[in-house]
């Protein structure tokens, strides 16, 4: 099993689910697979998916729901 | 009772607006900052700085709490709420008004009136307003929705009844169309404001987009003339001139009459902007909707009429009575507007926000650039893309718009890019030119790839 720390692609707010009123996109302890949306980055109001480049089982976050998140910041934890 | 410490409840280029006037008036000010913001230009002008919360707006600038405590803690008489945020929000302004403050704006019950689209149509009908056909208020459901549609005539526009800014709007070509549209569009209102009540109108082709400024006392209201703002992209102003050349001097004096009408009725304060649709076909036009705050297009309106709208909103804030009757306000020349925004016209527009390596700002005659950027400035990624706006006034339209080009020509922005490519493109296209263009036109154009040959052009500016 090797860990690998998935960072911020680009700054901004760091969301966890689509919206307020729907569930996050992934729980602690879940399957990543390629492709997988992890959680969405608003950048000026335009929003950017944050979309899983390698599978795994997501650890760990780092960030929290609507936390400032810099460029290269630590996202979260992927144990494959 | 005068005002004399504000604080400003907003952030980035109009913070710094408001602490302009406000100290032309001999008010301090205080400058409400959210964890992101310490450092923005507004926080360094202001008098004092008070720290509101996170990055989130939600938790800062949206926070109508935290910014009355703000207020209340720093000794401050009153608030100006900008633009955006909470400006538009009648739970906030009687918030602070509870609090005992002043709230730089319409009394919190004509917010609320004139904000429900459904409501200010309402208002327009009484006051001999023409509006846009439309529903009869809010419809509920698929059903109502096909029912109101019936009678307005396709296609037709499907807006959040507590929407703004553009957001939220899809047009329907036929009753198939619209009867898909309609839950999704309702989901997407409850979701951005928590109510998702939907209100239909026509939609009219080619359609330009006229405005009123008003400046009222609660009981006299006055008009600062129109300005138009067709020039669009994904709903949002880009471009903006005052006053509109597409108006005849009788229509413009029908129009500007109809809002003053409207302003009066609702016994309205401080100052606001009635939105109009204007078919040049028919020569008719209807209101949309007002906004009850400050716009940030309002700087046209201030070099055409040479009347500062900020300080006339803090005087009558701060009780005073209108200073002016009708015929002190007079127009000269024209004014155009355009929004410099952290976006990269290349790559459709995406929102780019940097550090400002450098700058320098276009001067001369008749030329007034407003903006929260200084050099080493690091612009965030949590708010909006506005970085300042570059407002120029000369004689004529064709003159201003010789002036635009110009002063385009000496603004560089370097370290991040900005909309400025897609003004200069503008600035030159003959439609622009020739005034010949509707709210649809800016996206119809750009399809046609004109920044990609403007491209090099502005590389070798060395920018």
């Amino acid at each position: 099993m090797t860990k690998t720390t998935i960072e911020a692609p680009l700054p901004g707010t760091f969301y966890r689910a689509p919206s307020p009123e729907e569930p996050v996109f992934k729980n602690e302890g879940d399957q990543v697979a390629i492709g997988d949306t992890v959680g969405l980055i608003e950048v000026m109001k335009s929003f950017t998916p944050v979309v899983a480049e390698a599978a795994g089982t997501l650890v760990a976050f780092h960030v929290d729901n609507e936390d400032a998140v810099m460029a290269g910041q630590p996202l979260y934890d992927l144990e494959a | 009772m005068a005002i004399s410490k504000i604080l400003v409840a907003n952030r980035g280029e109009i913070a710094v607006r408001i602490i302009r006037a406000a100290r032309e008036l001999g008010i301090s000010t205080v400058q409400a900052v959210s964890a992101a913001d310490e450092t923005m230009l507004a926080a360094r002008l202001a008098d004092a700085v008070a720290k509101i919360g996170p990055a989130h707006a939600s938790k800062s600038y949206l926070n109508a709490d935290a910014l009355v405590a703000a207020a209340l803690e720093t000794g401050c008489d009153a608030v100006h709420p900008g633009y955006g945020f909470l400006s538009e929000n009648a739970g906030f302004a009687e918030k602070v008004e509870a609090a005992g403050l002043t709230f730089i704006g319409p009394r919190p019950e004509t917010i609320r009136k004139m904000g429900d689209k459904a409501e200010a149509r309402r208002e327009a009908a009484l006051a001999g307003v023409p509006t846009v056909p439309g529903s009869e208020g809010v419809v509920a459901g698929v059903e109502a929705a096909l029912e109101a549609a019936a009678g307005v005539g396709y296609p037709v526009m499907i807006k959040a009844a507590a929407g703004g800014g553009g957001r939220g709007i899809r047009i329907a070509a036929d009753a198939s169309e619209l009867r898909s549209l309609v839950p999704q569009a309702s989901a997407e209102a409850k979701a951005a404001f928590g109510d998702g009540g939907l209100y239909l109108e026509r939609f009219v082709s080619r359609a330009r987009h006229v405005e009123v400024q008003i400046l009222g006392d609660g009981e006299r209201a006055i008009h600062l003339f129109e300005r138009e703002c067709s020039l669009q992209r994904r709903r949002q102003k880009v471009w903006e001139e005052a006053p509109a050349a597409c108006l005849s001097p009788d229509q413009r004096a029908a129009l500007c009459a109809s809002a003053v009408r409207l302003a009066e009725r609702v016994n309205y304060r401080g100052a606001g902007t009635l939105e109009y649709l204007f078919d040049p076909a028919t020569g008719e036009f209807f209101f949309i909707e007002m906004n009850t705050r400050i716009q940030v297009e309002h700087p046209v309106t201030e070099m055409v009429t040479g009347i500062d709208l900020m300080r006339a909103m803090i005087r009558i804030a701060g009780g005073e009575k209108l200073g002016l009757a009708q015929e002190d306000v007079a127009l000269f020349g024209h004014a155009v507007e355009v929004r410099i925004n952290a976006e990269d016209p290349a790559s459709d527009f995406r929102p780019h926000p940097g550090t400002v390596e450098k700058l320098a700002v276009p001067g001369g005659m008749g030329v007034r650039f407003d903006t929260m950027l200084y050099p080493g400035y690091q612009v965030p990624p949590f708010y909006d893309s506005l970085l300042g706006k570059l407002i120029v006034h000369a004689e004529s339209r064709e003159a201003a718009i010789a002036r635009l080009s110009r002063a385009l020509g000496e603004l560089e922005v370097g370290g991040l890019p900005t909309t400025a490519p897609l003004h200069r493109a503008l600035a030159c296209a003959g439609e622009v030119l020739r005034g010949d263009f509707h709210t649809g036109w800016l996206e119809e154009w750009l399809k046609g790839r004109p920044l990609a040959a403007a491209q090099p052009a502005t590389q070798s500016e060395g920018r």
